[in-house]
């Protein structure tokens, strides 16, 4: 009941005609931002916050336009990576998987739809949690230590297996590639560079932004310039403009799986969207992939991510107001937008700025519902994107990588990675091999191995502190689960193709 | 072809948004924070950029340019190679900056830039749970010389880092001569440590008290000192390590430094202009609101200060084994 009163109170903070404008200003722009290859929400939350000094704005206002820009990106991240299989920014890389399929088989405009949806309900969800257990659950996430994070990205890389790809020794070379990049840069447990080669450009590691775009959208403009102009001139066919409904309603268990695990990967600190997406997806893939459908543009394999990155970047503002640890570089960049208000966030923050808070999660209730009354019109726009044809719209995907890659730190260094990127990902591509494993090792592997270092440092070198815990052994035991169920789906659709090739 | 045009019109506003960063009307005066926006580094260069046009220190605004990279080694690099005379030009560092320099990881030595002043500083403190048996900096000082290896320590940085080095530090004045016995545990920021140190997976956290003073408010953690000439004026009834006979300081100041070639006149008109400010309510207000400590270094004392920083944390980096 107190909650209700205190959100109470947050909506007249937030139904200002200020705070309204600014929340509408933020999602659009965030949707935009989002949707860019390149940039991000680290990037949009960046570009905005001089603007919320300049305009003067107070603390409440300022995290209400941010917040909004931040929700914002993770809905319009996924708009690219369904019609041009470039993710908008890292967490919608699992949305390619499906999302791209589908939009080829000329379902785009169900795939938007689903995603928007999708991502509603698992933002909705998340802000649900946050308003009714924020401080309960920061007060468990405490208890997660490097041993138990480094079970739970085990557990995210042993399911990554069953992502993508048919050939598993090429998903584990992808792998494989992306955590030897994870490694470049100054180490920040010894402090000593690796893999550099003396150049300070690479000390702080390879931008995952630049890769992605690389990878994605450098790569892509490469394999369509190799072939046929013919080819290149012919649109995709659109079999509908409106989306289906009841393809929306089918993904309905989808959608609230990955909300439960999107938020349950946000709220441990330091997790964030990029995993809760990966955990969504195969959480899903695991419990609904009967046919072998995934992959080959599974609505399921669309709303499982969105709904679980959505989550997640709520889930993700719990650790960073009630104890002022980031759950991901976008609230990193917000908390200390935050300190500069003269805002402390931390334990007390609740309790001593509770206008503030209820203010924000007011305004996220009220985000969601505008981002998805602003999105789901704008399907029919969207969608016509793919009636564009390549030769129009590689040039405009081409310049806005650069433009967006060299603003997030005016560097030709990075342009020239973005570049090597691209050129890798076109190679990888020509040998049939799955960029997602490469990106997820390149975006997980840096934590994976902190944690593992961090536990290592705590027990003196003393490896059983892995399993000393019981959430660690909990999530092992899940993770040995995982294994078996995969390995057995595999023997049994391996025994059905089988079956088939002899009956015929 | 009205869709390509409605495409491009998204993608043209879009741009805009993220080129407008840049489009800051010109201006004399540049200040580069060798980071991305937000940290540390870049307040210190949009506040001190922001009083110093509010003053009418210089002509017009300030422009800020972020140019992360290497921890401050790609503007250190780029500042010497191509604008090592250029007065117009101020960069952004702190003690993060020298402990770079100190185990050698700027690509030129420290005296290639000259050093203009520090206007503020974080204060380190040491930190134990509030259930922790420890109850004073006595305690733990007698723990770390007899027993180091029973305990867990953890900060926001790395091995050799600040964090570690300023504990090592106090671990040496307590008595303990073989400091690498001391187990420490890196976390990517103060409160990540913090509640690790919360959830019973670490035993002290040293880290500065900017970050972490939420916690001491709410009663979840116990500083045992802070590591400042005086206590720290929020927080009077903390006792510094000094008044507990441990003659240890460990600020994180914020300063700057300007060019190597820089004329000795236009290096003493930036002092003077970041004098000026420094003793301005404009600075003082800022500065604590961002949870600093305003402290004042500048010219001569400040070239000084820095140096003699660099040695103690070379000595102690050698001592470690994170450079020979």
């Amino acid at each position: 009941m107190e909650t209700l009163t205190l959100l109470a109170g947050g909506f007249a903070v937030a139904l200002t005609p200020l705070n309204i404008g600014l929340l509408l200003l933020g999602c659009f722009a965030g949707t935009l931002i989002g949707a860019m290859p390149g940039l991000g929400p680290v990037n949009g939350v960046a570009i905005l916050i001089p603007l919320t000094f300049a305009f003067g704005f107070d603390a409440t206002s300022s995290l209400i336009l941010l917040s909004s820009v931040y929700f914002g990106c993770m809905y319009g991240g996924r708009i690219s990576s369904i019609l041009l299989n470039i993710p908008g920014d890292e967490p919608a890389v699992m949305t390619t998987l499906d999302g791209y399929p589908m939009a080829q088989q000329g379902k785009a405009a169900d795939a938007l739809a689903i995603s928007g949806v999708a991502s509603f309900v698992g933002a909705t969800v998340s802000v649900i949690g946050l308003s009714l257990f924020a401080p309960l659950l920061a007060r468990m996430a405490i208890y997660f230590g490097p041993a138990d994070y480094f079970a739970l990205y085990i557990l995210a890389f042993v399911t990554i297996g069953g992502i993508a790809g048919v050939d598993p020794r090429k998903t584990l070379l992808s792998a494989m590639i992306g955590l030897m990049i994870a490694s470049v840069g100054i180490d920040p447990i010894s402090g000593i560079p690796r893999f550099t080669f003396g150049n300070y450009h690479l000390y702080d590691g390879v931008d995952p932004i630049v890769a992605l775009v690389g990878l994605f959208a450098i790569s892509e403009i490469l394999v369509l310039l190799e072939k046929k102009a013919a080819d290149r001139t012919a649109p995709i066919g659109i079999t509908s403009w409106l989306p289906d409904f009841r393809t929306i309603w089918m993904t309905r268990w989808a959608v609230l799986r990955g909300s439960l695990v999107g938020f349950v990967s946000g709220v441990l600190p330091g997790a964030g969207a990029s995993l809760g997406s990966v955990m969504s997806y195969s959480v899903e893939k695991q419990a609904s992939d009967k046919d072998g459908t995934f992959g080959k543009g599974d609505p399921r394999g669309v709303a499982a991510p969105e709904a679980g990155n959505n989550a997640a970047s709520g889930g993700a503002l719990i650790p960073m107001l009630s104890l002022g640890v980031p759950g991901s570089g976008t609230t990193a960049v917000m908390l200390a937008m935050l300190i500069s208000l003269n805002v402390q966030p931390g334990p007390l923050l609740f309790e001593r700025q509770p206008d503030l808070v209820w203010g924000l999660v007011a305004s996220l209730y009220l985000g969601n519902v505008a981002l998805l009354i602003l999105n789901l019109p704008m399907i029919g726009l969207f969608s016509r994107l793919m009636m564009v044809p390549t030769w129009a719209l590689m040039p405009i995907v081409a310049a806005v990588s650069f433009v967006g890659v060299f603003s997030i730190s005016n560097s030709v260094f990075d342009l020239e990675m973005m570049i090597f990127f691209g050129v890798l990902g076109y190679l990888l591509r020509k040998l049939d091999v799955s960029l997602v494993p490469l990106v997820l090792g390149l975006l997980l592997g840096g934590d994976m191995e902190r944690n593992l270092r961090r536990a290592m440092s705590i027990s003196d070198g003393d490896w059983s502190v892995l399993i000393a815990s019981p959430i660690s052994i909990a999530l092992y035991v899940l993770t040995a689960v995982f294994l078996c169920l995969s390995v057995w789906l595999t023997m049994r659709d391996h025994k059905r193709t089988q079956s088939r090739v002899t009956e015929g | 072809m009205k869709i390509v045009t409605t495409t491009s019109a998204v993608f043209g506003l879009a741009l805009a948004a993220s080129v407008s960063l840049t489009a800051v009307p010109a201006s004399a005066a540049e200040c580069i924070a060798p980071s991305n926006p937000g940290g540390g580094w870049d307040f210190t260069c949009r506040t001190i950029g922001r009083i110093l046009s509010e003053l009418d220190l210089v002509e017009g605004n300030v422009q800020v340019t972020n140019m992360p990279g290497g921890v401050g080694a790609v503007t250190y690099a780029m500042v010497a190679n191509e604008r090592p005379a250029d007065a117009d030009l101020i960069v952004a560092t702190s003690t993060v900056g020298v402990t770079q320099i100190a185990q050698g990881r700027y690509p030129a030595p420290i005296d290639a830039m000259r050093y203009l002043a520090m206007l503020g500083a974080d204060v380190g403190v040491i930190a134990v749970d509030d259930e922790s048996p420890i109850q004073s900096l006595e305690e733990l000082t007698e723990i770390m010389a007899e027993e180091p290896g029973s305990i867990v320590t953890a900060g926001s940085s790395g091995a050799g880092g600040w964090d570690h080095i300023r504990l090592l530090m106090v671990a040496r004045e307590g008595g303990l001569d073989s400091l690498g016995d001391l187990r420490w545990v890196q976390f990517d920021g103060g409160t990540d440590a913090v509640t690790q140190m919360m959830g019973g997976q670490i035993d002290v956290v040293s880290t500065d008290m900017g970050e972490i003073a939420g916690f001491v408010d709410s009663g979840d953690i116990r500083i045992l000192a802070s590591l400042s000439d005086e206590p720290i004026p929020a927080f009077p009834d903390i006792p510094t390590a000094k008044s507990q006979g441990i003659d240890v300081t460990g600020y994180n100041w914020r300063g700057l430094y300007t060019g190597g070639e820089v004329s000795d006149e236009d290096y003493n008109a930036w002092v003077e202009k970041l004098k000026t400010l420094y003793d301005s309510d404009n600075w003082q207000e800022a500065a604590v609101e961002f949870g600093l400590v305003p402290i004042w270094r500048g010219g001569a004392e400040f070239e000084e200060y820095v140096r003699e920083q660099e040695k103690a944390m070379a000595d102690i980096s050698r001592d470690i084994g994170v450079i020979e």
